[in-house]
C-alpha cells in the first residue's frame, strides 16, 4: 500500500487559510517493513493561523510586525526582521547603522538559544536527559541575556521600519561580555559531551544521511544544508544588515572531521560551531558598533501615512537559526495593509527532505533523525505506522516512538 | 561556470526567450556602514516561455535554489513571482533573481518545475491550493495546508469571490468587514 493510501487520521482543527510556521504539529507517515522505513510523507497545516492573510486584509504593516514575531516562538527575531527589510525595500526607508548592528546582534543572540535549545532536545530524543538538562541550564544564561538587553525573554518587540525600539547601552556591555564569557569557557565542554561521547557517536553516525546532491536538489536550507555540504548561508552570500560588513563564512563539517557525511553526527558539528560563530560575531558587532540614532522615523502617524503612500515591492532574507527565511511584500498606493505577503520559513523547505532522510532507517531512529532537522518535533505527537508484512495498521504515540530510540541507546551501551 | 553581471543576465534571458521575454530590471541597496549592495534581479517572461526560463537559470547556477513561489491577485489577472537565488556559496555574490509570470483569470494554469527542481513540490502544491493556479503535471498534487473540510473552488490568497471571506467567524467585539461602528454596511 502507497502512504498516500494510507488509512487517514481523523484530525480535524478547524483552521483559516493559512501559511507554514515554526514549531507546529505535524503528521508524519511511515510505510515500515518490519523495523525498517520503507517510505515516509509528511503531513502539515494542523496549526496555520491566517498569518498571512491578517497581513493583506485586517493590519497594517506595523501591526504586521508583532505578527510575525508571533510566526514562531523561537524564531522572533527572524520573522519580524524579514519584514521589516521587505517593507523597507518597498517603502523606501533607510536604517541607521547602529540599528543594523543591533539588529545582528539580537539575531546572533537567537541563533544561540535556538541551538543549543536544539542540542537539548536532540540529547533527550536519544535517551540522554542528564545532557538535556545540562544543555538546557547552560541556555538560560543567553536568555537571561536577551531579557536584560531587549526585555524580554522571547517576544521582545525589537524591530521597527527604519531601525530597532531599544538600544544597547555602554553600562550593559560588561554584562553582556559577562555572558559571552561564560559560553566561551563551556564551550568546550559541550563539544566534549557531544561530539566524543562514544554512545553519541554510534546513535547519530551514518543515522538520516542527506548527500550533497540531494540537498541540493530538494533545496534544504540553513544547518541542515551546511551539513550535507552545501556552504549556503545568507549572512554568508547575500549582503543584509550589518552582515554585509562582516566577514562571515559558512560552516561545514569538513572543518572538523575532513569529510562531509551529511548525518545527524555532522548536524550536531554545524550547530555547535555556529554558536561559537555566532558568539564571534556579537563581540565583533559590539567592537564595531558605530554610534548614532536607532530610528530613521520615530513619529508613529507619519511612519504608518508613509506606508499607506508607499508602492512596491520587497524581499527580505534573513538567515534563522533553522536556515533561510524569506518574506516577500508587494505594497499598492493608497492601501493601509500589504497588498501581497508571502511568508517563508526554512522547516519549509526543510520538510520536503523528510522522505528522503527517513529512507532505510530504523524506526528507532526516525525520533533524531526527524529532529535533526530541528522542526518542532515536541509536537509530532503521532505517527502513522503500516506494518507491510502483516497489512495491520496502528497509530504508534510519540511517547512510545521514545521509548524505542531510548531503548535502542541502552542496548548499543551494553 | 563563469558569473555573469546582472545586466547580462538580464540581456541573457532576452537573447534565449526572443518574444518570451517582457522586461528585466535590476534594484540595488546599500547596506549598512560599508555600503555592500544588496542586489536582486527581477525578470518578467510569458507564461509560453516560462519553462524555458527557468531551463535557462541553469546555465548560471548547477543548482539553481528556489526560495518560494509568491503569488499576487491583481484582480483580472495572478502574478506568479519564482524566488530563485544564484551565486550561493561565495561571500556576497549571492543574487535573489524573481522571475514574474502573469497568468490571466481565465486560464490559471502553469506548467510544473519539480522535473528541474524536485524540491519545488511543496510550494507547488501550495500555489495550487491557496490560489488556485493549476500546476500542470504535478507529480503530487494534493493539498498541501488547507484542511479537507474546506470546499473546493476556496482560495484564501484571491481577492474576489473565491475568497475565503464566507468562512470568517466574527468575534465578539470584532466586526464584519466593510461594516463601519454601527453595523452599517
Amino acid at each position: 500500500m502507497a502512504v498516500g493510501e494510507t488509512e487517514k487520521l481523523t484530525y480535524s482543527i478547524p483552521i483559516g487559510p493559512i501559511h507554514p510556521a515554526l514549531k507546529e504539529p505535524i503528521q508524519l507517515m511511515l510505510e515500515i517493513e518490519g523495523e525498517k522505513v520503507v517510505d515516509a510523507d509528511v503531513r502539515v497545516g494542523q496549526v496555520h493561523r491566517s498569518i498571512e492573510w491578517l497581513g493583506m486584509n485586517r493590519n497594517n504593516p506595523v501591526q504586521s510586525i508583532y505578527v510575525a514575531e508571533r510566526i514562531c516562538g523561537i524564531c522572533n527575531i527572524c520573522h519580524p526582521f524579514c519584514l521589516v527589510i521587505a517593507v523597507e525595500q518597498a517603502a523606501d526607508i533607510t536604517v541607521p547603522d547602529r540599528a543594523e548592528y543591533i539588529r545582528v546582534i539580537a539575531s546572533e543572540m537567537e541563533r544561540i538559544h535556538s541551538h543549543i535549545l536544539w542540542a537539548g532536545v536532540a540529547a533527550h530524543e536519544i535517551g540522554f536527559d542528564t545532557v538535556f538538562y545540562l544543555t538546557w541550564r547552560v541556555r538560560e544564561e543567553i536568555m537571561d541575556l536577551i531579557e536584560y538587553v531587549f526585555g524580554n525573554r522571547v517576544t521582545k518587540a525589537a524591530l521597527q521600519f527604519g531601525g530597532v525600539r531599544r538600544d544597547i547601552t555602554a553600562e550593559q556591555l560588561p554584562r553582556i561580555k559577562k555572558s559571552l564569557d561564560y559560553y566561551k569557557s563551556i564551550f568546550e565542554h559541550l563539544g566534549k559531551v557531544f561530539l566524543e561521547d562514544k554512545t553519541v557517536r554510534m546513535r547519530t553516525r551514518n543515522v538520516g544521511v542527506l548527500s550533497t546532491e540531494d540537498a541540493l536538489k530538494l533545496l534544504t536550507v540553513g544547518p541542515s544544508g551546511r551539513a550535507s555540504g552545501v556552504p549556503k548561508d545568507v549572512r554568508q552570500d547575500q549582503p543584509y544588515s550589518a552582515y554585509a560588513d562582516l566577514n562571515i563564512k559558512a560552516i561545514t563539517p569538513d572543518i572538523v572531521t575532513g569529510t562531509v557525511v551529511g548525518d545527524v553526527y555532522d548536524r550536531i558539528i554545524v550547530r555547535l560551531l555556529e554558536v561559537k560563530q555566532s558568539i564571534e560575531i556579537i563581540e565583533e558587532c559590539i567592537d564595531k558598533m558605530p554610534e548614532g540614532s536607532i530610528m530613521s522615523e520615530t513619529k508613529m502617524p507619519r511612519l504608518l501615512r508613509r506606508l499607506t503612500d508607499a508602492a512596491g515591492e520587497g524581499i527580505g532574507r534573513v538567515e534563522a537559526p533553522r536556515g533561510e527565511d524569506i518574506h516577500y511584500v508587494r505594497m499598492e498606493e493608497g492601501q493601509s495593509t500589504l497588498s501581497t505577503w508571502k511568508v517563508r520559513a526554512p522547516t519549509y523547505v526543510n520538510l520536503v527532505a523528510v522522505p528522503t532522510i527517513l529512507k532505510g532507517m530504523q524506526i528507532a531512529d526516525v525520533p533524531i533523525a526527524f529532529a535533526s532537522l530541528d522542526p518542532c518535533m515536541s509536537c509530532t505527537n503521532r505517527i502513522l505506522v503500516t506494518d507491510k508484512a502483516t497489512g495491520r495498521k496502528s497509530v504508534v504515540s510519540y511517547e512510545e516512538l521514545h521509548r524505542l530510540s531510548v531503548e535502542k541507546t541502552r542496548e548499543l551501551q551494553q | 561556470m563563469e558569473k555573469l553581471t546582472p545586466q547580462a543576465i538580464i540581456d541573457s534571458f532576452s537573447k534565449q526567450l526572443g518574444d518570451g521575454f517582457v522586461s528585466g530590471s535590476i534594484y540595488e541597496r546599500e547596506v549598512a556602514v560599508k555600503k555592500n549592495k544588496f542586489r536582486s534581479l527581477w525578470v518578467e517572461v510569458k507564461k509560453s516561455a516560462f519553462h524555458d526560463a527557468v531551463r535557462h537559470i541553469f546555465k548560471f547556477q548547477e543548482y539553481p535554489h528556489l526560495a518560494i513561489i509568491s503569488s499576487s491577485d491583481l484582480g483580472t489577472e495572478v502574478e506568479l513571482v519564482y524566488h530563485f537565488t544564484i551565486y550561493y556559496g561565495y561571500h556576497l555574490e549571492e543574487l535573489s533573481l524573481g522571475l514574474r509570470v502573469k497568468l490571466p483569470k481565465s486560464d490559471l494554469k502553469i506548467p510544473t518545475i519539480t522535473d528541474l527542481i524536485p524540491g519545488a513540490i511543496f510550494t507547488e502544491r501550495e500555489t495550487q491550493e491557496m490560489m488556485g493556479v493549476e500546476v500542470v503535471g504535478i507529480p503530487d498534487g494534493r493539498r498541501l495546508f488547507i484542511a479537507d473540510e474546506i470546499p473546493e473552488g476556496v482560495y484564501p490568497w484571491r481577492k474576489d469571490e473565491t475568497g475565503p471571506e464566507k468562512f470568517l467567524r466574527v468575534l465578539p467585539g470584532r466586526k464584519p468587514k466593510g461594516e463601519d461602528k454601527e453595523g452599517q454596511r
